[in-house]
C-alpha cells in the first residue's frame, strides 16, 4: 500500500512570514522534497478550517497551516486565532477518520527558511511512515 | 521671479545609487535626467552574481527599481552620454549633455537583437570582464534599460548587415558620431560610482600573466548563471572545474605604496560571498581567503563569516598580506606562501597550491568622474573620491551639487541606496518651490471593464536565464498552459520581467483580448507590483494578475529533481489559471494625504530627517523621550575630523527649535499610533493626539553595560564613552591605557559586530597619544574594522606608537586586580606570544546595544524588529530605510549601530521618502479589503470582535436592525472576519473562499480542468 506513495501536501502560508521563508529557502537553495504545493493567503486567520477540511477530502495526505510568530502576526493576532481552530480541528479529525498529525500548524518567520525546509521534509517523511490518507478519493 | 529655481535634477550615473534618488526626485514631483556613460543603467549591481547577507540574486532585486526607472514618465534616461559642459549656479544650471554613437532610434528599436545575431564583428565584453565575447552591436545585458542597442564605433566596420535585418528600422548610420542638447535643471547629483583597480599594477600577484589568476569582478562574471560560462566556475587555462580557489584580499586596497591607503570597505563581505556561492556551485571546491582583517561590520555580516567558517568549512587566514604568488608552469597551478599559525610558539612558514586565485580588488575612483570634477569646480579628496564632510556627507563644496554613493567614499550597497534617498532630500530642499512644475502625473488609459465576460487568460513562462529554465522544463509547461481552461494565449520568455517582456504582454493583450494574465516565474513578493502596473498600463485592472511561484518554491528547491519540479511547476500553474479565471477587478480608492510626518527620537538622525522634511515645507513632529534633544550625539565630546560635535548639536537643536514647521515634543513617548499610510493619528503620554501621514523611526541605540572585565568593581576600568567624556576633561592621569575591542559584541550571545567602535577608539587612542605622546596605549582587538577612509587612522594611530595586538576568538584578553594593581593577560594572534600588560586604566569598548523600547514600539507600529533586537527593514539591500508597513521609515542606530555621517545620510534618506508619500495630495488605498452582504449579515457582531484595526463595526441601520459594517480605510484585508462570520455574509477581496478552495481543488486534482 505505502511502497512508491507520494504524500501530497497542501500549505496555507502567510504573506509576511512563511510565503517569505519559502521564497528565502529558494534564494538560500534549500532543498526539500517536491510533494508541497503552497497557497498564500494574507494571513493565517483568513484560513477557514474549512479549506482544511477541502483539502483532505480533495486527496491531500497532509496540510500544512504555517504562520508568523506568536505576537509577530503581521495582523497582531490572526494567528493565535487560526492556532485555536486548527487545535479543535485536530480533536476532531479521528471523528472521520483522520489521524491528526496529517494537520501540522507551524510559526515560521521570514528569516527562517532552514525551518521552513525543515518542516517540508519531515512532514513528507511523517506522511510516507503514516501512509496515504484514509479519505483520499473523497470518502465523504 | 528672476530667480525662478528650475523644478528639475541631473543624475550622472546610473548605478543603483543614481537609481533611488532619481526614483525618489520623480516620485516627489521633480523632472529627472539620468545621465549614464554606458549602453544601459545599473552600474557595478548590475554585474553582480549575488549580494551579501542575504545570497539574493542581484539582477533579480535590481530588475524591478531598473524598469521602474525605465517607465517612469518623470524620468528621461540618456544613455551612453557624458557632461561636457555646465554653466550657471544653484537653482539655475545649463548643462550640456552629449550622447555617443547615436546611431539607433531608440524610438524604433524594439530590442529583438536580431542585429546582433547577424553582425560578424565580436570584441571584448566589457560587461562580463572580457571573458567571452559580444557583438559590435550589443546591449550589456538582458534585462538593460532601456533596452536600446548599441553600435561600438571603434568595433562596427560598417558593414550594414545589421540595417538590413533590422524590421524595425531603427537603425541610422550618421556622419558624425555624437549629438548635443542643452538642458536646464535646478540641481545636479554626482553618482558615478567607482571603478575597479586595475590588478596588473600589483605585479607579485601575476595577473595578466598567470591565466589562473583571475579578480573578483570576472569570478562574480562567471558565478552568474547569466554571465560567460553560464555560471561554471572554470580555469582560464584548461576549463576545468577547480578545486582550490584562494582569494587574496586587499588588492589596491589598504596600500599606502600605491596611494591607495583607504580600504574599500566591501571587499571583505564580496570574497566571503564569492566563496560560499563557489561552494555552493561545486561541493568539491574548497575556498581559503587570505585576509588582513575580516571586515564583517554591517547588519548581521559578522553571522555571515560565522556561517562561511561554521558551515561552509570555509578556510581564513588573517594578517596575512600574501607576498607573491608563483605558477607551476606544467599544470597552470599556483603556489602562494605564507605564515601560519601554529599550536606551539612558532609560525610556520607554508606553501598551499591552489588551481585558481581571486584578487579582491578594490575601488578606484574613476578618471573620466575626477576630470568632470574638475570641470565643475568639485573638489576632491586626497585618493580623488568626491570631498564631503562628516556632518554633510551628501553635499559637495559647490552649491546645488551633490553627492551619493561610492563616488564619495566605498560602501555598500545598502549605504548607497540611502544615500541615493537621501541626496533625493537634499536636492528636494534646495528646490521644493518648484516642485510639480516640470511633470505631469502618471495616467493610465481607462480601465476596460471585463464584467461579463468569458476569462481570456495569458501565461507567460519564465526561464529566468537558466534559474528556472535550467531545472524546469519551460516549453512544456507552457504547452501545458495552453491547453488549460480558459487559457488563449501562452508563451515563454527569458526574463518576462524585462521591459521588453512588459511590452510585449500588453501588445498580447490587445492582440488576444485578455482580461486575465498569469505569470509564471518568481515571487509575487518582488514582483507582482510590476506586472500589475503592467496590466494598468494595458487598461485591464491590475488585480486581474495572478502569480505563479515556479523559481523561489520551485526550480531553487528542488534542483536535483528535474522532471518532479517541471510536474510541480505545471500543478502551480494550473493552480494559478484556475484562480486567475475567479479573480475580479477591484476598484482602487484614493484617501488623501495628512501632510505631516511624526518623527520618533530626537537624536542627531531623527533632527535631520525632521530638519530635511520642513526644509521641503510640511510640518514635523519630534517626540523624544528625554528632557532634551540630541540622543547621543549629546555624548561625543571629540571627532578626529576636527569638527566639533557639541558646537554642530547645539546649531542643530537651534535650528530644530526656531523652525515654525517643527513641533518639538520632549520628555513625551509614544502611547498609541493607529491608522495607515497618509492617515495616521498618534497619541503622547501628554495625551496629545497628532495626525500625521508619515513615521520616521530613529530612537537610536544604547551602550552595552559590561558584565566582564572587573567593570564596576575596579575604578579603573571604563567604557569608551566615559573614556571619551574624561579625554574632553583632561583628566586622564595614566601611563599606560589599554583599550579592549569586542566588549558585548562578536561573542556568543550577541555574535555580530558593532561596526564603530575599532574607529571610536582609534580616534579617541589618536587624541590621547596628541596628548601625551608618553602615555603607553594599547588596542586588543580581534579584527580592526576602520573600513573606508578611516583605514588612514588606523595607519596614524599605529605611526603615533600605538600598540595593537590581536586576540583570538576563543581566547579574550585576561584582567585581573591585585592591591590595586591591574594585570592584563593578552595572547597576541601574530607573534603567538603571552603578553602580560599593567595597565593604569583599562578602556572597555563595549557593544552598541538596540534601544529596550524598540519592542515596544515595533508592536505597535506592526513592524519586525532583528533577532539582535534592531529594527528590521523592508529589504536589506535595496530597501535599507522602509519598512515593510507602508508610510514608515528608518533611520539611525535604531537600523543598526553606525558613523555620524552615516546615519545623516540614512536620515536624509527617510526623509526623501517619506517627502515622496507627503508631496502627493492623495494615494491609493489598499483594494485587497473585506466586505459585508448586509442581506446576510446578522449583526451578531463577531466579526467586531476578531477585528484588531477597528474597521468592523455593528450599526443600527433601522430600529432594531443590526448590520455590520466594515470601514475599506481601515480594513488591512487579513481576513479573519471572514472566517469568524457564521452567516457567511463577509466577502475578503481577492482572498474569496471560492478562489481558495479553486486553488485547493486544482493542486490535489491533475487535469481537474
Amino acid at each position: 500500500m505505502t511502497e512508491q506513495y507520494e504524500p501530497r501536501i497542501i500549505a496555507f502560508c502567510c504573506n509576511w512570514c512563511s510565503y517569505a521563508a519559502a521564497d528565502l529557502a529558494g534564494t538560500s537553495r534549500l532543498q526539500y522534497p517536491p510533494n508541497i504545493r503552497i497557497i498564500k493567503v494574507m494571513c493565517t486567520g483568513r484560513i477557514d478550517p474549512v479549506f482544511v477540511l477541502q483539502a483532505f477530502k480533495h486527496g491531500a495526505d497532509g496540510v500544512l497551516v504555517a504562520g508568523c510568530h506568536p505576537r509577530g502576526c503581521f495582523y497582531v493576532h490572526g494567528n493565535e486565532k487560526t492556532a485555536y481552530r486548527m487545535e479543535f480541528l485536530q480533536d476532531i479529525m479521528p471523528m472521520i477518520g483522520l489521524e491528526p498529525k496529517r494537520l501540522r500548524l507551524e510559526w515560521i518567520a521570514g528569516s527562517e527558511p532552514d525551518k521552513f525546509a525543515r518542516i517540508c521534509r519531515e512532514m513528507v517523511e511523517d506522511l510516507k511512515k503514516l501512509g496515504p490518507s484514509p479519505v483520499r478519493g473523497g470518502i465523504f | 521671479m528672476s530667480e525662478e529655481l528650475v523644478g528639475a535634477a541631473l543624475i550622472i550615473g546610473g548605478g543603483i545609487g543614481g537609481v533611488q534618488a532619481a526614483l525618489d526626485l520623480a516620485d516627489s514631483g521633480f523632472k529627472v535626467y539620468l545621465v549614464d556613460s554606458s549602453p544601459s543603467i545599473g552600474g557595478t549591481m548590475a554585474q553582480l552574481d549575488k549580494t551579501f547577507p542575504t545570497n539574493d540574486c542581484s539582477m533579480c532585486i535590481m530588475a524591478p527599481k531598473l524598469v521602474s526607472a525605465g517607465r517612469h514618465r518623470n524620468i528621461e534616461i540618456i544613455s551612453n552620454a557624458e557632461i561636457t559642459k555646465v554653466e550657471g549656479k544653484a537653482g539655475q544650471f545649463k548643462v550640456t549633455v552629449t550622447k555617443h554613437y547615436p546611431y539607433i532610434n531608440p524610438q524604433k528599436c524594439t530590442g529583438c537583437g536580431i542585429c546582433a545575431e547577424h553582425c560578424p564583428i565580436e570584441g571584448p565584453n566589457w560587461f562580463d570582464e572580457n571573458l567571452a565575447p559580444r557583438k559590435a552591436i550589443y546591449v550589456p545585458f538582458p534585462q538593460a534599460v532601456p533596452l536600446v542597442y548599441t553600435i561600438e564605433k571603434g568595433m562596427c566596420i560598417g558593414c550594414g548587415e545589421c540595417q538590413k535585418v533590422c524590421s524595425a528600422q531603427a537603425i541610422e548610420f550618421k556622419p558624425y558620431d555624437e549629438e548635443s542638447r542643452v538642458i536646464e535643471v535646478g540641481a545636479i547629483i554626482l553618482s558615478m560610482g567607482f571603478d575597479k583597480f586595475k590588478a596588473f599594477k600589483k605585479r607579485e600577484y601575476g595577473y595578466g600573466i598567470f591565466p589562473n589568476v583571475i579578480t573578483n569582478s570576472e569570478f562574480e562574471r562567471m558565478l552568474s548563471a547569466s554571465g560567460p560560462t553560464g555560471g561554471h566556475i572554470i580555469r582560464p587555462s584548461d576549463g576545468d572545474i577547480p578545486k582550490r580557489i584562494a582569494f587574496i584580499q586587499c588588492v589596491g586596497s589598504r596600500d599606502a605604496q600605491l596611494g591607495h591607503g583607504y580600504c574599500s570597505s566591501i571587499c571583505c563581505m564580496a570574497a566571503l560571498k564569492e566563496a560560499i556561492i563557489a561552494q555552493e556551485h561545486e561541493p568539491d571546491i574548497q575556498c581559503h581567503i587570505f585576509f588582513m582583517d575580516v571586515r564583517a561590520f554591517g547588519k548581521e555580516f559578522e553571522e555571515y563569516r560565522i556561517r562561511a567558517e561554521e558551515e561552509y568549512g570555509i578556510k581564513i587566514s588573517r594578517n596575512t598580506r600574501v607576498a607573491g604568488i608563483e605558477e607551476d608552469h606544467a599544470t597552470g597551478n599556483l603556489i602562494i606562501r605564507y605564515y601560519r599559525e601554529t599550536k606551539n610558539q612558532e609560525d610556520e612558514l607554508v606553501e598551499e597550491t591552489f588551481d585558481l586565485i581571486v584578487l579582491s580588488v578594490g575601488m578606484v575612483p574613476s578618471d573620466d568622474a575626477q576630470r568632470l570634477c574638475k570641470k565643475l569646480g568639485v573638489k576632491l579628496n586626497e585618493f580623488g573620491y568626491c570631498w564631503t564632510s562628516d556632518f554633510s556627507p551628501l553635499e559637495t563644496n559647490v552649491p546645488g551639487i551633490f553627492v551619493c554613493g561610492t563616488f564619495s567614499s566605498p560602501k555598500d550597497i545598502p549605504d548607497t541606496v540611502a544615500q541615493g534617498s537621501g541626496v533625493a532630500a537634499k536636492v528636494g530642499s534646495l528646490l521644493s518651490g518648484s516642485r510639480g512644475t516640470l511633470v505631469s502625473a502618471t495616467e493610465f488609459p481607462e480601465e476596460i471593464d471585463v464584467t461579463g465576460q468569458e476569462p481570456r487568460i495569458g501565461v507567460f513562462v519564465c526561464h529566468c536565464g537558466i534559474n528556472i529554465g535550467g531545472i524546469i522544463d519551460v516549453p512544456t509547461v507552457t504547452a501545458y498552459a495552453k491547453a488549460l481552461p480558459h487559457v488563449v494565449y501562452a508563451e515563454d520568455n527569458l526574463y518576462t520581467c524585462s521591459s521588453d517582456t512588459q511590452e510585449r504582454i500588453k501588445e498580447k493583450i490587445k492582440e488576444h483580448r485578455l482580461n486575465r494574465v498569469v505569470v509564471a516565474s518568481c515571487t509575487p513578493r518582488t514582483h507582482e507590483p510590476l506586472f500589475r502596473n503592467t496590466l494598468r498600463e494595458a487598461g485591464l485592472n491590475p488585480y486581474l494578475f495572478e502569480m505563479a511561484n515556479i523559481r523561489d518554491q520551485c526550480s531553487w528547491v528542488h534542483m536535483k529533481e528535474k522532471e518532479k519540479a517541471t510536474q510541480k511547476a505545471k500543478d502551480l500553474v494550473r493552480m494559478s489559471v484556475m484562480r486567475a479565471a475567479l479573480l475580479s477587478p477591484l476598484p482602487t480608492q484614493k484617501v488623501p494625504v495628512k501632510k505631516a510626518a511624526l518623527v520618533i527620537g530626537g537624536g542627531l538622525a531623527g533632527m535631520t530627517a525632521a530638519l530635511e522634511i520642513a526644509a521641503q515645507g510640511f510640518p514635523v513632529h519630534i517626540v523624544e523621550k528625554d528632557r532634551e534633544l540630541g540622543g547621543n550625539l549629546r555624548r561625543i565630546n571629540y571627532l578626529i575630523t576636527g569638527s566639533d560635535p557639541k558646537k554642530i548639536l547645539h546649531e542643530m537643536i537651534r535650528k530644530a527649535s526656531e523652525n515654525p514647521l517643527i513641533k518639538i515634543h520632549l520628555a513625551t513617548t509614544v502611547e498609541n499610533i493607529s491608522g495607515y499610510v497618509g492617515n495616521f493619528t498618534t497619541t503622547l503620554s501628554s495625551g496629545e493626539k497628532i495626525e500625521h501621514g508619515v513615521i520616521i523611526v530613529a530612537t537610536g541605540g544604547v551602550e552595552y553595560r559590561p558584565k566582564e572585565y572587573l567593570y564596576g568593581i575596579s575604578p579603573r576600568v571604563v567604557t569608551q564613552t566615559e573614556f571619551g567624556k574624561m579625554l574632553a576633561e583632561d583628566k586622564i592621569d595614566a601611563k599606560t591605557v589599554t583599550i579592549i575591542q569586542c566588549v558585548g559584541s562578536r561573542n556568543r550571545e550577541f555574535p555580530n559586530c558593532s561596526r564603530i567602535c575599532c574607529f571610536t577608539s582609534i580616534t579617541n587612542a589618536i587624541e590621547l597619544k596628541r596628548r601625551h605622546p608618553e602615555t603607553t596605549v594599547y588596542i586588543l582587538y580581534k579584527d580592526i574594522r576602520t573600513y573606508g577612509f578611516n583605514e588612514v587612522y588606523y595607519t596614524e594611530a599605529a605611526r603615533l606608537g600605538v600598540v595593537f595586538l590581536r586576540y583570538g576568538e576563543d581566547s579574550p584578553p585576561f584582567l585581573n586586580e591585585n592591591d590595586g594593581q591591574l594585570e592584563l593577560i593578552v595572547k597576541d594572534q601574530f607573534l603567538m606570544e603571552e603578553f602580560i600588560i599593567h595597565p593604569d586604566l583599562v578602556v572597555l569598548n563595549a557593544a552598541v546595544r538596540p534601544n529596550p523600547d524598540n519592542e515596544r514600539l515595533a508592536k505597535m507600529l506592526k513592524v519586525p524588529l532583528t533577532k539582535d533586537g534592531y529594527f528590521l527593514e523592508a529589504h536589506m539591500k535595496l530597501r535599507p530605510v522602509d519598512f515593510a508597513t507602508e508610510g514608515v521609515f528608518l533611520a539611525g542606530l535604531a537600523h543598526w549601530p553606525k558613523l555620524i555621517e552615516e546615519s545623516i545620510s540614512q536620515a536624509c534618506g527617510a526623509a526623501a521618502r517619506a517627502v515622496t508619500i507627503l508631496s502627493k495630495e492623495e494615494l491609493e488605498a489598499e483594494a485587497v479589503v473585506s466586505c459585508i452582504d448586509e442581506s446576510r449579515c446578522r449583526g451578531c457582531g463577531r466579526c467586531e470582535e476578531v477585528c484588531e484595526f477597528s474597521a468592523a463595526t455593528v450599526r443600527e441601520v433601522a430600529p432594531g436592525v443590526l448590520k455590520a459594517y466594515i470601514n475599506p480605510a481601515l480594513c488591512k484585508g487579513c481576513g479573519a472576519c471572514a472566517v469568524a462570520c457564521c452567516s457567511g455574509a463577509i466577502t475578503t477581496k481577492h482572498f474569496t473562499d471560492e478562489q481558495i478552495l479553486t486553488m485547493v481543488e486544482a493542486a490535489l486534482r491533475e487535469g481537474v480542468a
